[in-house]
């Protein structure tokens, strides 16, 4: 089963431009969350922090016991071993080939044979699809098989938390689809720990069971999917439909004068409509059941009573629809 | 959840102190420095990238570093050789000229060429790793680049050093001794003759260790240069640059302070 992740009261600041502060939320033990939020809010560097690459000046992540903000260095080391990171456009080594690539967690941490290294290497690559391309450099694939080897690497070690920034940029919507349903397959394979980082409104809506929203250097708010997809805050509402009208700007924020503008040529905040939610994806058939969900279901019905009401009809009715109340 | 008032949030504008960031850049340099020696020590140590960056900075800086060497040899020899004539004292021709050759020249071409040729070349593979995020993705697989990928690189760095002053040491003597005996007259009896009677082990001894820490100063500042690019492609553009030229002024003002304690610490031979 995946570890848990807690952040508390995150803040990070790059000279004197504030990124996000005071962050604090939980990654439940195994489960899919996603982060939306705009482009330039600090999602990259959120998810940069988790892992310890980049230190916010306060708060604290705890993973398994070690804090990645405060730790030394020697600890922060240990700790990511837990990690499988992908990267935007895979962070592949450009002097390796592919399958070298995919082995050098392996080479560097384990005293595995090489056959038995072969072995691990060729599975993964079988998972991302990608059999038959090992052998070839990273300058001479697509970027979206460069983004499924990057998964790859980030898979080999069995790690507990796995972190994707952006899986789908630079994909087209087909592919997004593939990958979305290869991470939730993942999923029901390793039981890992996962974090999403993306804009993409597809993935957002199909993936996760948990979502956030990351906006105006905080988080807008954090919690079962349904939480966030029946929400009416008008930064929500306005992402989700992918609008114009609303607090969002071309440059982040929207001021006065822009909203103003903006009215007269008829771009206002409309009725609020009740969104379809649609259901989440499940793994392909023939793959073992998703635990997480089995332990979602227990926790979300747990603190039911504490959502607001729109989210608790559309999660009774989304479980009403799985047959089983 | 509202967002926090602006003007609030945001600190008072803090005045930098003139200097400080000159400061701060030399404090990360020595911070590297140490690591690097730390690490040099912990397993497991990257033969494969050791052997394959010493092969690599032999290969580029052997023959540019003859060829600046000969050339260099005659001119001092050709120089100090009419210097002396003026004196009367031509058969000391031969320790002149060796003895720059040995102690300063030869540790100085080394340096030069290490920097200029090792030092941008590891410079540049570093800092192109480092936009791509390979050096990040290198940190959260939980492996560190410097032990990975600096360490053997300077430690390449410092032995080509060692090794090419030697090379250098003695093209440049040969070089002199061609130059002073076929294009100057000189006797080749009193070269070498004059060459024992001035020169000592010592002065082999500083040349090595000043190749040596030569070496190591490129290496490092290429790969701290290299390790902290600012901004994409063109950022690594400047810091192979930067790395080219930091080290230049710093290996010259080593030199001269290492030429300073030895001149006082070993008392010259004399006649």
């Amino acid at each position: 089963m995946g570890i848990e992740v807690v952040v508390e009261g995150l803040t990070k600041t790059f000279g004197r431009q504030n990124i996000w502060q005071d962050l604090t939320l939980t990654l439940p033990p195994g489960e899919v969350s996603v982060m939306l939020g705009p482009s330039g809010t600090g999602k990259t560097v959120f998810l940069k922090s988790l892992v310890g690459l980049i230190r916010p000046e306060e708060g604290s992540v705890l993973i398994d016991g070690v804090d990645m903000v405060n730790s030394r260095e020697k600890d922060v080391y240990e700790a990511r071993k837990l990690f499988g990171l992908m990267f935007q456009d895979g962070a592949l080594f450009g002097s390796m080939s592919l399958f070298d690539n995919i082995a050098f967690p392996l080479r560097e941490h384990t005293r595995k044979k090489e056959s038995e290294i072969r072995r691990i290497v060729m599975e993964r690559i079988d998972m991302v699809g990608m059999l038959g391309s090992e052998g070839k450099l990273p300058g001479e694939i697509s970027g979206g098989m460069r983004k499924r080897a990057g998964l790859a690497r980030a898979l080999v070690l069995d790690p507990k938390i796995i972190l994707c920034d952006e899986p789908d940029s630079g994909l087209d919507p087909v592919r997004t689809s593939y990958v979305s349903q290869l991470l939730i397959d993942l999923n029901a394979q390793i039981d890992a720990t996962m974090l999403i980082v993306t804009h993409n409104l597809d993935i957002a809506a199909t993936v996760p069971d948990n979502m956030g929203m990351l906006f105006r250097r905080s988080l807008v708010t954090f919690g079962p999917r349904e939480v966030l997809l029946t929400s009416d805050e008008p930064v929500v509402e306005q992402f989700l439909n992918g609008r114009r009208a609303g607090p969002i700007g071309m440059s982040e924020e929207k001021d006065q004068a822009t909203i103003d503008r903006e009215a007269l040529h008829g771009i206002v905040v409309g009725e609020a409509t009740e969104r379809r939610i649609v259901p989440q994806l499940e793994p392909t058939p023939g793959l073992p059941v998703r635990q997480a969900a089995l332990r979602r279901r227990e926790r979300v019905l747990g603190m039911l009573s504490t959502l607001p009401p729109a989210a608790q009809r559309a999660i009774t009715a989304s479980f009403a629809a799985e047959g089983q109340p | 959840m509202t967002a926090p008032p602006r003007s609030g949030s945001r600190r008072p504008p803090r005045k930098p102190l003139p200097g400080l960031g000159v400061l701060r850049e030399i404090g990360h340099l020595f911070a590297l420095a140490v690591t690097v020696v730390k690490l040099t020590f912990r397993r497991p140590f990257q033969v494969r990238e050791f052997i394959e960056q010493f092969w690599f900075i032999a290969s580029v800086s052997i023959l540019p570093a003859m060829l600046v060497t000969i050339p260099f040899g005659a001119v001092m020899a050709l120089q100090v050789g009419s210097l002396i004539e003026q004196f009367g004292a031509q058969s000391l021709t031969g320790g002149a000229s060796v003895l720059v050759m040995i102690q300063q020249a030869s540790p100085l071409i080394v340096s030069l060429l290490i920097s200029g040729v090792a030092g941008s070349a590891i410079c540049a593979d570093l800092g192109s790793r480092a936009i791509r995020e390979e050096l990040d993705a290198m940190k959260v697989m939980g492996v560190s680049p410097v032990q990975r990928l600096v360490v053997p690189r300077v430690l390449a760095v410092v032995l080509v050093a060692l090794l090419l002053n030697g090379l250098v040491s003695v093209v440049g003597t040969l070089g002199g001794y061609f130059f002073t005996v076929y294009m100057q007259d000189g006797t080749p009896g009193a070269y070498v003759a004059s060459f024992s009677a001035l020169a000592q082990l010592p002065d082999l001894y500083i040349s090595e260790i000043k190749a040596g820490i030569f070496g190591f100063i490129a290496g490092i500042v290429a790969a701290y240069r290299g390790l902290n690019p600012k901004g994409g492609p063109k950022g690594v553009g400047d810091v192979v640059n930067q790395s080219v030229v930091f080290t230049f002024l710093i290996l010259f003002f080593v030199n001269t302070v290492l030429t300073a304690i030895y001149l006082q610490l070993v008392p010259s031979k004399g006649m």
